[in-house]
C-alpha cells in the first residue's frame, strides 16, 4: 500500500507536472511567436499532454495487472517497466508535436472527462453482471449435479454426505447427498412472516401518528427513534436476538405451557420485524404525505373525523405506495443475515412451529461458505444455488415494487 | 326526536373509534420507541461491566526456573487465579528488560476471566477453594477492579480477559479507507454522469434501473460477487482488507449515486443556465459551479453510505473476515477482521466471559456510527442552501 | 322584508401566527340565499370561508377571535361538535376532489358515516336525488359503478356538490368552485347554484366578477383583510359606496 502511494507521489506526479509544464510552455511560446491566440488557454494544452502522457500508460498497467492478479498471463515485471515507459514517451512526444493554433485542447480535455465519466458508470452495470455471471455460473455447476426441480420440490436437506466426499471420503458407503430446498425456504418464509406481522401493523401506525396526529416537536422526537432502528448494524440485531430474546421467548413459552428451542424462529423473527419498521414507516409517512391535501380536506369537510379520514379515504388512495413499502420491507427481510445467523438455527426444519428451531436460506449460505470445504464441493455450490433463488426472489421483489410505487406516483404528481 | 338521540349515539361511537385510532398510532411509536430503549439500555447493561477488569497484587519472581515454567513465576495459590495470558509474556519481558533477571517484583497482573466474573458478581466456574483465595486477598486488598484500558489496545485472545478491539478497529480503518478510496470518486462520478451529461436513452436508463436494483440486492449477495470475482478470479487474498473493501465499495456505490444525484439535481437550473451565458464549457459548469454547491449533500450521503458499510457484516464473512486475528494487520493484503466481525466471533463462543465484552464492543460501534451520522446531519444543517 | 339569519360572524378576527389575516369582520347571512365573497387575491376571503366549517382548524399555529353563529350558535362552542358542523355546513373546494372511489361510494360515504340512513334501498334513493339535485344524475346513471377518476373536470365537480348535498347540509360553502373548469361548465355550475338556494344557504367566494354578479342575492368586498362593502348584489356592482369598491369592480386593479 505504502509502495503504491511512493511510486505515485516520487513518479508519477512529478512526470504528470513535467508533462504538463511542457505543454503549457509549448503553447505559450507558440502563441508569442506567431502573434495569433490558440483555440484553446496555453493551461488546457498544459492538460491536453498529460493525459497523452498517463492515461495510455496507467490504463495498460491496469490491465497488465489484472490480467496478472487473474492468473491468466503474467506480464514480466520488466516488460511491464518497459511498455509503460514507451508508451508515456511516445504520449508525451506526440501531444507535444500537435500543439498548435488549431489544436482544439479543451475540447479533448472535455471528451476525455465525459469517457472517464461514462467508464465510472459502467462500474455499477458492470457490478450487476458480476453479481448475476458469478453466481448463475457456480449455480449452474451446482444444478448440473442436483436436478433444479428436486432442488424446488425436495423437502429433505442433507449435504452431510456431500461434506465427507468433499473431504476426500468414499462417498459410496454413506446415502445420497440430498438437495431439498423446501424446509430452508419454508423457514425463511417463517421468519419473514413473523417480522411482517411486527413491522407492518407498528410501522404503518407510526407513520400514520407522524403524519396526522404528531405536532412537529413529537415528529422531530420519533423521527430520529425511527431513523436510529434503522442505523443499528444487523450484527448488533442478532446478538440481541440470540443472548435476549430467545430465551426471553423460551421462558415465556414454558411459562405459558409450551416447548421452545433455543434456536427458535419466532426471536429472530420479532427482533426483524423491529429492524424493517424504519423501512415501512418512512415509505408510508412518504406516500401518506404525497396524498393531496385537498382529498384530506374534501372528506374532512363532509364531517369526518381524522380517523375517518385516514381509513376510508387516505389509506386506501395511498394503498399502492403502501404495498411498495411493504414489498420493499419483505425483499430486506428476505436477504436479512446477521439476525438469522446468529439467533435461528442451523438444521433444516419444515414445521408450522414457529417456537422449533428451524433455518433459512442466508444462514444456509453463509455456513456453506465460512466452512472449511474446498471451493467445488458440492455444498459450497448449493450456496450459490440458494443465492441465485435469493436473488431471483428479491429482484422480481423490487422490480414489482418500483412499477407499482412509478404507478402510484404519476397519479399525484 | 328518535332520529336526534340516534345521530348523537353515532357520534359518540364515532368519537371512541377516533380515539381509538389515535390510541393505537401513539402506542406503535411508543413501542418502536420502548424497544430502542429497553435495547440501549439491556446492551450497555450487559456490556458496562466490560468497563472494569479485575487485577491481582502478586509478586512475580524471575529466574532460570520461572523461564521455564511461568506458573512458578508467582505464588503458587495465585498461580491458577491470574492470565496465561501474562505468564506466557513473562519470557519476552525478560528478554525486553534482562535486569529483571533473579529479581522479584510486586505487581497487579491481570487475572482470568473466571476470578473477574467471580469478583462481578456473575456466574463462574471456580471452586470454593479457589473463592476462599479470592475472599482473602479481597480482605487484604490485594485485588481490585480497574479500568479495562486493554481491552482498547490488546487485539483479540482465545483468553477472554486479555481479549480487545485493537485488531479489529485497525482492520476497520483499512477497510473503510479502502471502500472509500473506490466508492466515493466512482459514484460521485457516475452521478455526475447521469445528472448532467447523459443524453435520455436506453443506455442511461438501463444504468439507472439497474443502480436502483443494486440498491436492493441483499448484501450478502454483494459477499458472493466478492468471493467469486474478487477472490477466485482476481486472486485478492482471502480475509484481507483488500477482498473486504472492494465487496463493500461495490454494496456502497448505489447508496453514494443516488444520495449525489439528489444533491446535484437540488442545484438549481439557473445556475447552470447563468454559468454557460458566460460562456463556461459543460464540464466547467459542472466542476466550477454545480459540484461546489452540492459538496455538503455530497458529503452528507457518502458519509451515511459509509457508516451503512461500517456496521455490514455479511458480506465479510462470506469474503472470510471472520478469521481470528491476534495481531493488527500491517497491509490492505494481511488477513483482517472489522468491528461488526469481531462481535459476531466474540458472540458465537460459548464462554460467558467474552458476553459482555461482545456488547462493550457493540457500545463502540454503535457510538462511532452514532458520531458519524450526527457528523453527516450537522454539515446537512449547516451548509444546507434553500433555494 | 326581514330576512332569517342563517350565518353570522361577530367581530371575527383571525391570526395565522403574527400576521393578521382577517380584521373585525361583521357579517351576516341571509337563509336560502347565495351571498357572494369577492375580493382580490390574499384578500382573506377564502381564510373567512374556511372559518365557517372550521376548515382553519387544520393549520397550525391560527388565532381566532370573535364569533361565529350558526342559527344563533356559536360554532367554537364545546356543545357543537366539529363533526356535526361539517355536516350542517357543507363545503365544496377549489379543485374538484373526488375520493378515490366510485361514483356511488363518493356520495354514499357521508350519509354511511353519518348514520343519515339505515337501508340499502334509502341509500340508493339518496345517491339518486343528490346527484340529481347535483344536475348529474343524467349523464352518470348507467355507470355508478365507475371510478370517479373517469369524469370530466366538470362532471367532477359536480359530484363533490352532490356530495356535500347528500349530508343535506343547511348551508354550502363554496370556494371558487368554478375557477378550474371551463365556461361551459362553469354555466352548468351556476345554474346549479341557482337552484340549491331553494333548499339552502350558499356562500360562494369567487374571483369572477361577472359570475358574482349572475350567480349572488348579495355580496360583500373584502380588501386587506377587512370587509370594506357589503350589499345587495345589484347594488354593490351598480353604486358602490366605497370608492375602492368601484375601482375594484370596474377593474382598476385586482
Amino acid at each position: 500500500m505504502l509502495k503504491v502511494l511512493l511510486y505515485f507521489f516520487i513518479g508519477v506526479l512529478p512526470l504528470c507536472y513535467m508533462a504538463f509544464y511542457l505543454g503549457r510552455k509549448k503553447a505559450r511560446t507558440g502563441e508569442l511567436e506567431s502573434g495569433e491566440r490558440f483555440h484553446s488557454r496555453p493551461a488546457q494544452y498544459g492538460w491536453y499532454t498529460v493525459i497523452w502522457m498517463a492515461v495510455p500508460s496507467l490504463v495498460i498497467s491496469f490491465i497488465f495487472t489484472i490480467l496478472g492478479s487473474s492468473k491468466i498471463f503474467a506480464v514480466p515485471y520488466s516488460m511491464h517497466i518497459s511498455t509503460l515507459l514507451v508508451l508515456a514517451a511516445g504520449g508525451l512526444w506526440f501531444s507535444l508535436k500537435n500543439i498548435g493554433s488549431d489544436l482544439k485542447a479543451r475540447n479533448f480535455i472535455e471528451n476525455t472527462i465525459k469517457v472517464m465519466l461514462v467508464t465510472a458508470s459502467l462500474v455499477s452495470i458492470i457490478t450487476t453482471i458480476g453479481i448475476v455471471i458469478s453466481i448463475l455460473f457456480e449455480s449452474m455447476k451446482f444444478f448440473s449435479h442436483v436436478n433444479f426441480f428436486d432442488f424446488i420440490t425436495g423437502t429433505k436437506w442433507s449435504p452431510d454426505t456431500a461434506f465427507l466426499e468433499g473431504a476426500g471420503r468414499d462417498g459410496s458407503s454413506a446415502s445420497k447427498p440430498e438437495f431439498g430446498s423446501v424446509p430452508i425456504f419454508a423457514g425463511t418464509f417463517m421468519v419473514t412472516l413473523i417480522a411482517l406481522f411486527v413491522a407492518v401493523p407498528i410501522g404503518l401506525l407510526s407513520a400514520i401518528f407522524m403524519s396526522e396526529y404528531a405536532t412537529p416537536k413529537m415528529r422531530g422526537l420519533a423521527k430520529p427513534i425511527l431513523e436510529i432502528l434503522a442505523g443499528i448494524p444487523t450484527v448488533v440485531y442478532g446478538f440481541f436476538a440470540a443472548i435476549t430474546v430467545s430465551p426471553l421467548v423460551v421462558q415465556t413459552a414454558e411459562m405459558l405451557g409450551f416447548e421452545a428451542d433455543y434456536t427458535n424462529a419466532l426471536s429472530p423473527g420479532l427482533v426483524m420485524g423491529i429492524m424493517i419498521i424504519p423501512f415501512v414507516s418512512s415509505l408510508s409517512d412518504d406516500v401518506i404525505n404525497a396524498i393531496p391535501q385537498n382529498l384530506r380536506e374534501g372528506s374532512l369537510a363532509l364531517g369526518m373525523t381524522r380517523s375517518e379520514t385516514m381509513k376510508h379515504v387516505i389509506i386506501p388512495a395511498a394503498l399502492p405506495g403502501i404495498i411498495s413499502a411493504v414489498l420493499l420491507a419483505l425483499s430486506r427481510a428476505i436477504g436479512e443475515t446477521m439476525i438469522v445467523v446468529m439467533a435461528a438455527g442451523l438444521r433444516p426444519n419444515l414445521t408450522w412451529n414457529p417456537l422449533e428451531g428451524m433455518t433459512t436460506v442466508t444462514v444456509r449460505i453463509v455456513d456453506a461458505l465460512t466452512g472449511d470445504q474446498s471451493f467445488d464441493s458440492l455444498e459450497t455450490l448449493s450456496a450459490f444455488g440458494l443465492a441465485f433463488v435469493l436473488l431471483m426472489v428479491t429482484l422480481i421483489l423490487n422490480i414489482v415494487s418500483s412499477v407499482v410505487i412509478r404507478k402510484f406516483r404519476k397519479q399525484y404528481d | 326526536m328518535n332520529k336526534e338521540t340516534r345521530r348523537l349515539s353515532i357520534i359518540k361511537k364515532r368519537y371512541r373509534q377516533e380515539n381509538m385510532f389515535k390510541f393505537s398510532a401513539i402506542f406503535a411509536i411508543i413501542i418502536a420507541s420502548s424497544f430502542l430503549v429497553f435495547f440501549l439500555a439491556n446492551i450497555s447493561k450487559t456490556g458496562y461491566t466490560a468497563i472494569q477488569q479485575t487485577e491481582i497484587l502478586t509478586e512475580v519472581t524471575y529466574n532460570d526456573a520461572t523461564l521455564k515454567n511461568t506458573y512458578r513465576a508467582v505464588p503458587r495459590e495465585l498461580s491458577r487465579l491470574l492470565s496465561r495470558g501474562f505468564l506466557r509474556l513473562i519470557p519476552r519481558e525478560v528478554k525486553a528488560n534482562p535486569e529483571l533477571m533473579g529479581t522479584t517484583v510486586t505487581r497487579w497482573i491481570v487475572a482470568n476471566a473466571e476470578v473477574d466474573q467471580y469478583m462481578k458478581e456473575k456466574p463462574n466456574r471456580l471452586k470454593s477453594k479457589q473463592i476462599a483465595i479470592i475472599e482473602k486477598l479481597r480482605a487484604e486488598g490485594k485485588i481490585k477492579k480497574t479500568l479495562n484500558t486493554g481491552f482498547f489496545y490488546n487485539g483479540d485472545s482465545k483468553l477472554p480477559e486479555i481479549a480487545g478491539i485493537l485488531s479489529a478497529v485497525v482492520g476497520t480503518i483499512y477497510v473503510m479507507f479502502l471502500t472509500m478510496l473506490f466508492s466515493v470518486p466512482i459514484g460521485v462520478m457516475t452521478a455526475v454522469y447521469l445528472e448532467e451529461f447523459a443524453p435520455d436513452n436506453w443506455f442511461t436508463r438501463t444504468i439507472e434501473v439497474n443502480i436502483n436494483n443494486l440498491a436492493a440486492i441483499p448484501s450478502i449477495i454483494f459477499g458472493l460477487l466478492g468471493l467469486a470475482i474478487f477472490i477466485n478470479i482476481f486472486g485478492v487474498p482471502r480475509s484481507s482488507a483488500l477482498a473486504g473493501g472492494l465487496t463493500l465499495a461495490l454494496m456502497t456505490l448505489p447508496v453514494i449515486i443516488i444520495t449525489t444525484r439528489t444533491a446535484l439535481s437540488s442545484v438549481p437550473d439557473n445556475i447552470r443556465q447563468g454559468a454557460q451565458g458566460v460562456g463556461a464549457s459543460p464540464w466547467q459548469v459542472v466542476w466550477h459551479h454545480v459540484l461546489p454547491l452540492s459538496l455538503p449533500g455530497i458529503l452528507t450521503g457518502s458519509i451515511i453510505g459509509l457508516a451503512q458499510a461500517m456496521g455490514e457484516t455479511a458480506p465479510l464473512l462470506i469474503v472470510g473476515m471472520l478469521a481470528y486475528i491476534p495481531e493488527a494487520p500491517t497491509g490492505i493484503t494481511d488477513a483482517a477482521t472489522v468491528l461488526p466481525a469481531q462481535i459476531y466471533t466474540w458472540s458465537a463462543t460459548s464462554l460467558r466471559a467474552y458476553t459482555e465484552r461482545t456488547a462493550l464492543g457493540i457500545m463502540v460501534l454503535l457510538s462511532v456510527l452514532l458520531m458519524l451520522n450526527a457528523a453527516a446531519v450537522m454539515i446537512r444543517n449547516k451548509f444546507e442552501r434553500k433555494w | 322584508m326581514e330576512k332569517n339569519i342563517k350565518m353570522k360572524s361577530e367581530a371575527l378576527n383571525f391570526y395565522y401566527g403574527d400576521f393578521h389575516a382577517l380584521k373585525d369582520i361583521n357579517l351576516t347571512f341571509p337563509e336560502k340565499h347565495v351571498t357572494a365573497l369577492i375580493g382580490p387575491s390574499g384578500c382573506g376571503k377564502s381564510t373567512y370561508l374556511r372559518c365557517f366549517n372550521r376548515m382553519n382548524d387544520l393549520i397550525k399555529d391560527i388565532k381566532v377571535e370573535g364569533g361565529i353563529y350558526l342559527d344563533s350558535q356559536e360554532i367554537h362552542d364545546p356543545k357543537l361538535d366539529v363533526v356535526e358542523l361539517r355536516r350542517r355546513v357543507g363545503m365544496v373546494f377549489q379543485k374538484p376532489n373526488p375520493f378515490p372511489k366510485t361514483i356511488y361510494e363518493n356520495i354514499a360515504y357521508a350519509p354511511r358515516i353519518h348514520g343519515l340512513v339505515s337501508k340499502g334501498s334509502e341509500m340508493d334513493d339518496l345517491v339518486e336525488s343528490s346527484l340529481i339535485k347535483a344536475g348529474l344524475f343524467d349523464e352518470v346513471k348507467d355507470r355508478l359503478k365507475s371510478q370517479a377518476s373517469a369524469l370530466s373536470g366538470g362532471q367532477q365537480q359536480r359530484l363533490c356538490i352532490a356530495r356535500a348535498l347528500a349530508m343535506e347540509p343547511e348551508v354550502l360553502l363554496m370556494d371558487e368552485p368554478a375557477s378550474a373548469l371551463d365556461p361551459i361548465a362553469t354555466q352548468k355550475i351556476e345554474e346549479l347554484i341557482y337552484e340549491l338556494k331553494e333548499r339552502l344557504t350558499v356562500i360562494i367566494v369567487t374571483h369572477n366578477m361577472q359570475q358574482a354578479a349572475r350567480v349572488s342575492d348579495y355580496t360583500a368586498f373584502f380588501y386587506m383583510g377587512e370587509l370594506v362593502e357589503v350589499g345587495d348584489t345589484s347594488t354593490i356592482f351598480t353604486n358602490p359606496t366605497v370608492k375602492k369598491t368601484e375601482d375594484y369592480i370596474t377593474g382598476r386593479f385586482g
